[in-house]
């Protein structure tokens, strides 16, 4: 079987990222791993490896063009596009192109086709090896808007061939977290113990129970003193999968860009409990 | 009236309590909360007390009418977002990639498709012991983040304009995306919040690149300096060889972890260390904005 398991945060900065890359590096020992960082808007992953990239490619939207020629300032196109991404003014037409979204409504409204599209890149997929697993990232383009379409041109690396792929997914639970939940097998919400954490916490898990994926909780930066977190856990029946205490060493191997299960046995052993408890959810 | 927005490549490195605690420092502030996906300044200003809330309507989405349509296929060869899927002997819409186009709509030779209004979260404008706050949720899985921002922002400006006060102080969407963009743009002063990590560094980087395009001022803050004093001065480093004001640093602090955990700003904190150089940066950005 190959399990796809997305790793989820309310918010940036609660552990995403050394879940995603330790949680790799520990399942690499048996299994045949893929990480995916969709985090495009910032991806850090790689940061964490030797990363050998062997692919890279470009990944494009389409956008209007007008000929100047045929145009007959009719206004159709700007009066049809949901997202105000074309303009006509009397001497002739103007696209904004970080508003328009390349859904192809202006050329085909048009009505003497005085619209071409033509590519243009969003962002680009990188995709390669390190001494461990395969790897890849997306990473978008400074001033888009959006990441989604990367997300989902990086989501079609994964294949069968893996026992396991790991996708980091952006902050948040807007569109882009949408896309990378969809068709997963599981997603780990990482949270941390502060108010904060709890507010984002509750909003992710009202996402992956709308999506009905199946989903447990992993507490970075643990303090036993913010009980409410583990006290909502417990009312709302949601899996505890690991907690990571709040530890000065681990923050400064963070911060060099260490492995945390590389620098400790326990943590090491942590995180192959964290799959356990994984798979047990699963069965 | 002035604006500052508070933004960080990144969530989580310490934006949010610089905000509150910025809020306390500054005379007579609006304070906006544009991190919709993840609003928490509400966490640390209250109590706050709702005066008044607002629906906010974001894209569209498109519906199929089943009595109308053959089952011909066309309008999911052409949707160019992959939101149309074939489930079950029908043809239906995925709600959450569907972008609201109308592609669908103008293709469908049967007219079963239409757009219908989607409401897409909240916005709020409340009282808290510091003045007005105005925040919003998005509900889960929308995409129009920077939709809402651009309301919270509208509505954070015509509450400072009839309250007459001198500054809105912004807490900002993280990332360097739409709701990013839309918190900073048109503001006086933007302070990039970072911390001393390599990722941090790699994100401070693209914040910067984002905010130079954008034409908006800034300066920099390293919160947790210490943490990895090295990288922190590489930080330094880069920003003078780039010619971008370091605003200060604040140490890595364990009352911080207190506070937030009693859902106060630090500021409050009158003998914590990082207080202390908050005030500093304040002094600062006061006399960046106002001359004094
Ligand atoms: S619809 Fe075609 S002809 Fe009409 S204004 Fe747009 S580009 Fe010109
Ligand atoms: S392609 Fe779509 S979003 Fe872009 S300008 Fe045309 S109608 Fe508007
Ligand atoms: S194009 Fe219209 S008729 Fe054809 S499948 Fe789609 S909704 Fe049905
Ligand atoms: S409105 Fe656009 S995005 Fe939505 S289903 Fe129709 S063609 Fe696809």
């Amino acid at each position: 079987m190959s399990l796809k398991i997305a790793i989820l945060s309310g918010k940036g900065g609660t552990g995403k990222t050394t879940v995603s890359t330790n949680l790799a590096k520990v399942l690499s020992k048996n299994m045949k791993v893929l990480l995916l960082d969709a985090d495009v808007e910032e991806p850090n992953d790689h940061l964490f490896y030797n990363v050998t990239f062997e692919e890279e490619k470009s990944v494009d939207v389409l956008i209007p063009k007008v000929n100047k020629e045929t145009c007959i300032l009719c206004g159709l196109c700007a009066r049809e596009c949901q997202f105000g991404a074309i303009n006509v003014f009397e001497k002739g037409v103007l696209v904004f192109q970080n508003l328009c979204h390349g859904c192809g409504v202006c050329s085909k409204i048009c009505p003497v086709r005085a619209i071409d599209e033509e590519p243009k890149s969003l962002g680009k997929l990188k995709f390669g090896k390190t001494d461990f697993f395969d790897f890849g990232m997306g990473l978008l383009n400074i001033g888009e808007p959006s990441g989604v379409r990367i997300i989902r041109e990086l989501k079609k690396y994964i294949s069968d061939d893996y026992d396991v792929t790991i996708i980091d997914a952006p902050p948040g639970t807007s569109c882009p977290v949408v896309e990378v939940l969809q068709k997963v097998d599981f997603a780990v919400l990482v949270t941390e113990s502060s108010p904060f954490g709890l507010h984002d916490l509750k909003l992710a898990v009202s996402l992956v129970k709308e999506m009905e994926i199946p989903y447990g909780v992993v507490i970075n930066r643990y303090d036993p003193a913010f009980a409410e977190l583990t006290e909502y856990l417990g009312e709302e029946k949601i899996p505890l999968l690991m907690k990571i205490d709040f530890d000065k060493e681990i923050a400064k191997w963070y911060s060099e860009g260490k492995l945390i299960v590389d620098q400790s046995e326990e943590l090491h052993r942590n995180f192959e409990l964290l799959y356990e408890n994984i798979t047990e959810v699963l069965v | 009236m002035k604006q500052i927005a508070i933004i960080s490549g990144k969530g989580g490195t310490g934006k949010t309590t610089l905000s509150a605690s910025l809020s306390y420092l500054f005379q007579n502030p609006v304070m906006s909360d544009c991190d919709v996906d993840a609003s928490n300044l509400h966490l640390l200003l209250s109590p706050v007390e709702l005066k008044q809330n607002y629906e906010y309507y974001g894209g569209k989405k498109a519906e199929i009418d089943y009595e109308k349509c053959t089952n011909c296929g066309i309008c999911k060869d052409k949707c160019r977002f992959e939101a149309i899927d074939f489930q079950q002997d029908k043809y239906v819409i995925n709600e959450y990639a569907c972008e609201g186009c109308k592609l669908c709509v103008l293709t469908c030779p049967e007219k079963a498709i239409k757009l219908v209004e989607n409401l897409a979260g909240y916005y709020y404008e409340s009282k808290s012991p510091k003045g007005v706050l105005v925040h919003g949720d998005l509900n889960p899985g929308e995409e129009t983040s920077g939709g809402l921002v651009a309301e919270i922002r509208k509505k954070s400006f015509s509450v400072g304009e009839n309250l007459k006060k001198d500054v809105i102080i912004i807490d900002g969407a993280p990332g360097i995306g739409c709701p990013a963009t839309s918190s900073v743009a048109g503001v006086n002063y933007a302070i990039i919040v970072t911390e001393p990590t390599l990722s941090g560094f790699h994100d401070l980087q693209r914040a910067v690149e984002t905010l130079k395009k954008m034409r908006v001022k800034f300066g920099v803050v390293i919160n947790k300096f210490d943490l990895n004093e090295s990288v922190s001065s590489s930080l330094e480093e880069w920003c003078f060889s780039e010619n971008i004001d370091l605003l200060g640093k604040i140490p890595f602090d364990e009352m911080v972890n207190l506070a937030t955990r009693e859902a106060k700003p630090i500021i409050l904190y009158e003998d914590s260390i990082s207080s202390k150089y908050i005030k500093s940066i304040y002094q600062k950005i006061s006399q960046i904005l106002f001359n004094k």
